[in-house]
């Protein structure tokens, strides 16, 4: 990884090559983090998952691809075609924007801006608006319920989100994820995680952080939006072929932004475990290995009613994020960062 | 103030046992058959469409056209034929076919036929393309299996 | 707005809009439609659209024999078939005045104790997948599979049994079958904890079902709702004890019943009902008497006396009943299925105002309901 440092590219062409890359990545990820879902599901459910279509099914996304590539992108009759159009763009699009500062390995962050962390919530909100664009342009009465679900579950669950946030900027003092990532150098007692003296209820923040994730990229157990079972697919009723492919494809880069976060936040980014060769190896591990915790979570819990979504956020999430960053503010303040 | 402390910690701890439970069954062997590639045994009482039996002494079909089968189908899937030849004591069946589009595997004519000439056969693997191959002429069946 | 202010909120004031949950829609457990008045999120009024599966049994009752109707019977609710056809095998029985056989009693509940847990699975993994649960469907059914084997060893089918007959059982069991048997009741056991600590604790569930829609007995009694819907709402009613019929004044066991009358209690009378049948299952077969397995003079071409005869049975979902009117010929008269599934699915639109939707989906799951059922 060193050696590639030491490469000397122009500016423009470096950052045109990060940007290809990140979007190479996201694309093969959107693709078999499908395959991984299936696969996990099948054998959460004691059964084989795809195994037909190439060895072991991995042929699988292709063949969806092409599924939906060769269908018919409908409009309905009456629907904004603009807004109609434009919602599965503005889903995919913050995600692959934001994961433009997350460092990948030592010298892989496409672009170390120093406002890097609140950037990504900046453009996390736009997720919100194409949904609901999404829903109200399709002219459908489930499309628009899940719509209203969306928002409101959606603005309730940013909130204890940035107060995790702002906790973690007041623990590392930084908004720039390359130096929060350098600052968690050694074993995996420097990590963010078991950063008790700056905050003794860290666990807890980042179970905090990780809950709102999920709720943020509308998987299950948060899934009200796209509720199968009664909404038919919600806000993606009327998305017929290659619309629904990006849909999809945006839900998985939410979820690969979101652990992206949460590794680099908490789990020291590519630091190793025992502190000897850091990399972009071990980003690649515990960022797996979060994305397998989402699939297995979705998998195994039904979904939250409404109602007691909205109160876990009002009425539990946001008092005890506020509770961590007063404390955290506090410890700070007596005992030094 | 204690009950909802007590339910947030309930309730955590109910969802790392669900997904403890998830977690091992994630590294059990899979339940499933993979049906083209392996298939089961059917049970001996399996019910697939009737076929018809034959005599182990002469070689012949047992069924001698009574229409005991006939008139017990509830449906009236079954349409049997009979000829007397020369130089035998009864008939003897020519023609037997059964619609199975209509069949409910019931077993009335089983049970109705006196002579055993039908018994259950252990077919499923069936598919077509059009409606006409489901009327079964189990006669000509039967002449195809003796070769 | 609360739901009572919803529904008392006069009729010029509100905004409603029409959303029709129409016959294919996955939550519906067939083809059901439901017209759903809705304020917002909120039902104002729920008007529920059968006849979309009408098969018309009872008008082929009329032109069939007795014998000739039995493969109709395992098909009306497709899930308990074991159960409706003991229904109507035990109206023509007794209007015969057939003796049916020890064994073939004893016979009789165990395979419909297995078909009653068969159907309960069959529920439960389907109510989960409505509540976005995926996946103790599949759990529930590799149980199940186990089941439909045993039943498929003796019978030869899985799920559309032609099993009884008038005056007893067509096919004895063999020993394969108690061994299988007894070797399921120890295998399920500790299966039903799992979903105790999966499902049945689980606080997303929960939350989910305590409080929601709860229907007072007298809702029930109105509609003549019975089976896990009344027994969820405090009342002890169950035709195996208030009308006992075939083998079961034999057999110790208990009717669950829970006050509380909300999604939760039904869903334990359930659970609690697959423990129940698994403790008959478990003395039924211990206690299996040798002998034969049919009656021995019943006559060829049956004909039952003019005149009326009825008969009740506690299916998986409610009472069943079969009323059978002759006029001493082979083919009956008529013949009335009462269902349970109708009367349930009638308290769905008293039961479902001011409900939020995914409250009226947890709702339509907890009754249990089988289309087939409410059509014939």
């Amino acid at each position: 990884m060193s050696a590639l440092a030491a490469i000397q590219i122009g500016e423009p062409l470096r950052l045109v090559l990060f940007l290809l890359g990140i979007m190479a990545f996201v694309g093969f990820n959107a693709a078999y983090l499908v395959w991984a879902e299936r696969k996990g599901a099948g054998r959460f459910q004691r059964r084989v998952g795809p195994s037909e279509v190439g060895y072991a099914g991995l042929l699988q996304p292709i063949a969806d691809a092409v599924k939906l590539l060769t269908k018919q992108v409908l409009v309905p009759p009456g629907a904004d075609a603009t807004l109609f159009r434009a919602a599965p763009i503005l889903v995919i699009a913050p995600a692959l924007i934001s994961l433009a500062v997350i460092p990948f390995g030592p010298a892989l962050a496409a672009r170390d801006l120093n406002v890097g962390l609140i950037m990504i919530f900046a453009f996390g909100s736009v997720n919100v608006m194409a949904l609901m664009l999404g829903g109200w342009s399709s002219r459908n009465k489930y499309a628009i319920i899940s719509a209203a679900r969306v928002v409101s579950q959606n603005v309730a669950y940013e909130i204890p989100m940035l107060l995790v946030v702002v906790t973690m900027l007041l623990v590392t003092g930084t908004m720039s994820l390359t130096k929060i990532v350098e600052d968690q150098a050694g074993g995996f007692w420097h990590w963010n995680l078991f950063r008790l003296a700056a905050n003794p209820l860290m666990p807890l923040t980042f179970l905090t952080f990780y809950i709102c994730m999920l709720a943020e990229t509308n998987r299950a157990p948060f899934d009200m939006a796209e509720a199968e079972s009664e909404l038919v697919a919600g806000a993606y009723t009327e998305y017929a072929g290659m619309g629904f492919g990006v849909f999809f494809m945006g839900e998985y880069a939410n979820i690969l932004l979101g652990c992206s976060l949460a590794t680099v936040l908490f789990l020291g980014g590519w630091q190793c475990p025992f502190g000897l060769l850091p990399g972009v190896f071990w980003f690649l591990v515990k960022l797996y290995l979060l994305v397998f915790s989402v699939i297995w979570v979705r998998w195994t819990f039904p979904r939250t009613q409404f109602y007691g979504l909205l109160n876990l956020s009002w009425k539990i999430l946001i008092p005890l994020s506020l509770g961590t960053l007063v404390l955290s503010a506090a410890m700070i303040k007596l005992l030094g960062r | 103030m204690k009950e909802s402390l007590r339910e947030i910690y309930t309730g955590l701890s109910s969802l790392i046992t669900g997904l403890g439970i998830t977690l091992r069954q994630f590294f059990k062997p899979v339940v499933t058959v993979q049906y083209p590639h392996e298939s089961l045994k059917m049970p001996a009482r399996f019910r697939g469409h009737i076929e018809l039996v034959r005599d182990p002494a002469t070689g012949k079909p047992l069924c001698y056209a009574c229409k005991l089968c006939e008139k017990a189908c509830p449906t009236d899937c079954i349409t049997v034929e009979g000829l007397k030849r020369d130089g035998e004591k009864r008939k003897s069946v020519s023609e037997y076919h059964l619609d199975f589009t209509r069949c409910s595997l019931c077993g009335s004519c089983v049970e109705a036929c006196k002579s055993g000439a039908i018994r259950f056969s252990k077919e499923y693997n069936l598919a077509g393309t059009s409606k006409e191959e489901f009327i079964l002429d189990l006669f000509r069946r039967l002449e195809r299996e003796g070769k | 707005m609360s739901p009572s202010e919803v529904i008392a909120a006069p009729e010029g004031q509100r905004e409603t809009f029409v959303l029709n949950l129409g016959p294919q829609h996955p939550a519906t457990h067939g083809v059901l439609r439901l017209k759903l008045t809705m304020d917002g999120e909120f039902i104002v009024r729920a008007e529920p659209v059968c006849g979309y599966i009408h098969r018309m049994h009872e008008k082929m009752a009329e032109n069939r024999s007795y014998a000739q109707f039995l493969p109709n019977t395992s098909r009306i609710d497709y899930l308990s078939a074991m159960t409706y056809t003991h229904a109507f095998v035990g109206a023509v029985e007794r209007a015969a005045k057939l003796e049916v056989p020890p064994r073939a009693e004893f016979i009789r509940v165990i395979t419909s104790e297995l078909n009653r847990i068969s159907s309960h699975l069959v529920w439960l993994g389907a109510y989960l997948l409505d509540l976005g649960g995926f996946t103790p469907l599949l759990y529930a059914f590799d149980d199940r599979e186990k089941i439909l084997d045993l039943l498929e060893g003796v019978t030869g089918a899985r799920l559309t049994y032609c099993y009884y007959r008038f005056g007893g059982v067509c096919n004895d069991v063999d020993e394969a079958f108690t061994r299988g048997t007894k070797e399921f009741v120890a295998y399920m056991r500790p299966r039903l904890d799992m979903y105790r600590a999966l499902v049945t604790d689980n606080i997303i569930l929960r939350k989910r079902l305590v409080g929601i829609a709860p229907i007072s007995a007298e809702t029930c009694r109105k509609y003549g709702a019975t089976g896990p819907v009344i027994r969820g709402s405090g009342v002890a009613y169950d035709v195996r004890r208030r009308e006992p019929y075939s083998a079961y004044p034999l057999f110790d066991f208990e009717v669950p019943n829970f006050p509380e009358g909300d999604c939760m209690a039904r869903y334990l009378v359930r659970m609690e009902e697959m423990a129940q049948s698994l403790r008959i299952i478990e003395q039924a077969v211990d206690r299996l008497p040798e002998g034969p397995v049919m009656a021995t003079a019943v006559p060829r071409v049956l004909k039952l006396p003019a005149g009326d005869v009825a008969y009740a049975v506690e299916a998986a979902r409610g009472r069943f009943m079969v009323h059978i009117v002759s006029d001493n010929k082979e083919i009956p008269y008529r013949v009335k299925l009462r269902t349970p599934s109708l009367s349930n699915l009638s308290l769905f639109e008293e039961a479902s105002q001011g409900l939020v939707l995914p409250d009226a989906v947890a709702l339509l799951g907890s009754l249990d309901l089988v289309i087939p059922d409410i059509d014939r």
